[in-house]
């Protein structure tokens, strides 16, 4: 019914602007994808601050709008009518260009994400690669900015992110070989019909890959840069690492880019492990609720990780990476081949 | 002219404007940002071609890690740009004769008979998988000099890390065994203190 409303609404927009429409079509369907997501990323900021709170047995933020639900507008306020300050010897060109690049591949990643069967974007065959590709685009903001700030502290920032989100990328691209070799698949679709079955949560590929499902989401947690993994920013020791000296709205765009970053990876956990938009039990249908019911879950692990956790010391992070995650991913990659050729591959 | 050659132009621009930036800009961290723009216009070229593996994992790996170390590591340069020029008009020669031979080789492959325009680029279906028969013919038919550019890189790997890697004598490592086998009770010891009532009641007993 649905469906049919919205191919007779598609054939009058193609009689009536002929090739014009697809552009302007696809455009239509980037602002209903970004616009909501930038909405979500202001109220996790929000809900961020809730969940601390009550961690901590803290009221959190009540005071603006009915228990503080309008908190992320008057925040946003806030840093839009504050100048940007450009430092001495700062270069102006890839100072403003950092922040601009450090949130254009968080929203640009949304383009193969599936919402349910039908509802996705851009359908491609290697959407995992791309996924992959733009997550590895995410450190260029952070390392340009870190380097136009003409100073030590933000300098210093980078290249401490720039080393930590190059080493857990590796760790986080065996932990996805591992997916496409269940599913024998690169469409983010077709990864999610892999884990349909008729055992509902028992079908999803959480069970047979768990260790790579830990693996990806803490990498994941390292990638967003992200408590406890949060040494590019760590304020002990570098003040505020790479954004110390942004202001205004080019930090909120450093900000907004770490949260966009956390929704990204919440859906993504949720789309290669956790079934994606399908239902946990039988009886049940499959729907984009159980996808946003499981996103906001993973999301929960992020704030509940950073009021729980100390920060890790750099070298540890470092050998966490390197000598735990990409070994035991590796091995992963050869248990999976090797088990799906025994009929006890039951997914 | 139909929309796909307005892309290609597009792309191809931008790939040129980039590969001239690289060579021109004073700055290297500039030239490097430059060589990352020159790389993902590549791969819009190569996607045009269909061939979307090769155009995402060029993204993926060379601007995604080589890029990012090679910037790492042109940032920290302290550079002179003096003391950069100072040979211009030695090398000019040397450098001439290469950009000469890189025309002209250039001109030869791009002026084959393979590329006439009687033999077009093969298209496929939306549904065909391009990494998929990239996979197959790697592990099939090109098995064995695929190991062998493999087991070079694993060489050239083992090679750069015995090469770097220095025992000096007194150096001080943390043991992470030692670490992570810390109990608390190793490292805290709680003491039970009598709460004092007068001032000087601790230091009479």
């Amino acid at each position: 019914m649905m469906m049919d409303l919205l191919l007779s609404f598609e054939q009058a927009g193609q009689n009536l602007l002929g090739a014009a429409w697809l552009p302007l079509w696809t455009l239509v369907k980037i602002v209903l994808i970004v616009a909501p997501i930038m909405g979500a990323v202001a109220y996790t900021t929000l809900a961020e601050r809730w969940v601390i709170g009550w961690i901590q047995i803290r009221i959190g933020p009540n005071r603006v709008g009915y228990f503080g639900l309008l908190q992320p507008i008057a925040d946003g306020l806030k840093l839009l009518m504050k100048e940007i300050i450009i430092p001495t010897g700062a270069n102006k060109f890839l100072f403003i260009l950092g922040p601009i690049l450090a949130l254009m591949p968080a929203l640009a990643a949304w383009a193969v994400v599936p919402f349910n069967a039908e509802m996705v974007l851009s359908n491609v065959n290697a959407g995992l690669l791309y996924i992959l590709a733009m997550a590895s685009l995410g450190v260029y903001g952070i390392i340009i900015a870190g380097w136009a700030s003409n100073s030590k502290y933000a300098f210093l920032g980078a290249l401490r992110s720039a080393a930590q989100i190059v080493s857990y990328e590796i760790a986080m691209g065996f932990a996805l070989v591992c997916v496409l070799m269940a599913a024998q698949s690169m469409n983010l679709g077709d990864i999610v019909n892999g884990q349909k079955g008729h055992y509902g949560a028992l079908n999803w590929y959480f069970i047979p890959l768990f260790p790579m499902f830990i693996v990806y989401f803490i990498s994941g947690v390292a990638e967003a840069n992200r408590a406890p993994f949060d040494v590019a920013e760590g304020e002990s020791e570098i003040v505020a690492g790479f954004h110390v000296e942004y202001s205004g709205m080019a930090f909120a765009l450093f900000f907004l880019a770490e949260y966009a970053n956390m929704i990204l990876i919440s859906f993504l956990t949720s789309i290669m492990f956790l079934g994606g938009w399908l239902s946990p039990v039988p009886f049940l249908p499959d729907s984009i609720v159980w996808m946003l019911a499981k996103a906001v879950f993973v999301l929960f692990l992020f704030l509940w990780f950073r009021a729980t956790f100390p920060r890790y010391r750099y070298d540890q992070l470092m050998r966490l990476g390197w000598k735990v995650f990409i070994p035991l991913s590796i091995i992963w990659v050869v248990v999976v081949g090797a088990w799906m050729q025994t009929p006890l591959w039951v997914w | 002219m139909n929309f796909l050659d307005i892309v290609f132009y597009v792309f191809a621009a931008i790939t040129v404007f980039a590969a001239m930036g690289v060579i021109t800009s004073r700055n290297p961290v500039n030239a490097a940002l430059f060589l990352v723009l020159a790389f993902c216009s590549s791969a819009g070229i190569w996607m045009l071609l269909e061939a979307e593996f090769l155009a995402i994992v060029l993204v993926l790996v060379y601007v995604g890690a080589v890029m990012v170390l090679f910037l790492f590591v042109v940032m920290m340069l302290d550079i002179n740009l003096v003391r950069l020029r100072e040979g211009f008009w030695r090398w000019f020669p040397f450098g001439a004769g290469i950009a000469g031979l890189m025309v002209f080789e250039m001109i030869y492959v791009l002026g084959a008979r393979q590329t006439s325009d009687t033999v077009h680029a093969v298209t496929h279906g939306a549904d065909y998988s391009n990494t998929k028969e990239l996979g197959r013919l790697l592990y099939t038919d090109y098995v064995y000099p695929f190991e062998l550019a493999a087991v070079l890189l694993l060489v050239a790997m083992v090679a750069a890390i015995a090469l770097t890697l220095r025992r000096r004598a007194g150096l001080k490592t943390q043991s992470i065994s030692e670490q992570v086998q810390v109990q608390a009770a190793d490292r805290v010891r709680i003491v039970k203190q009598m709460s004092a009532e007068g001032t000087d009641s601790a230091t009479r007993k």
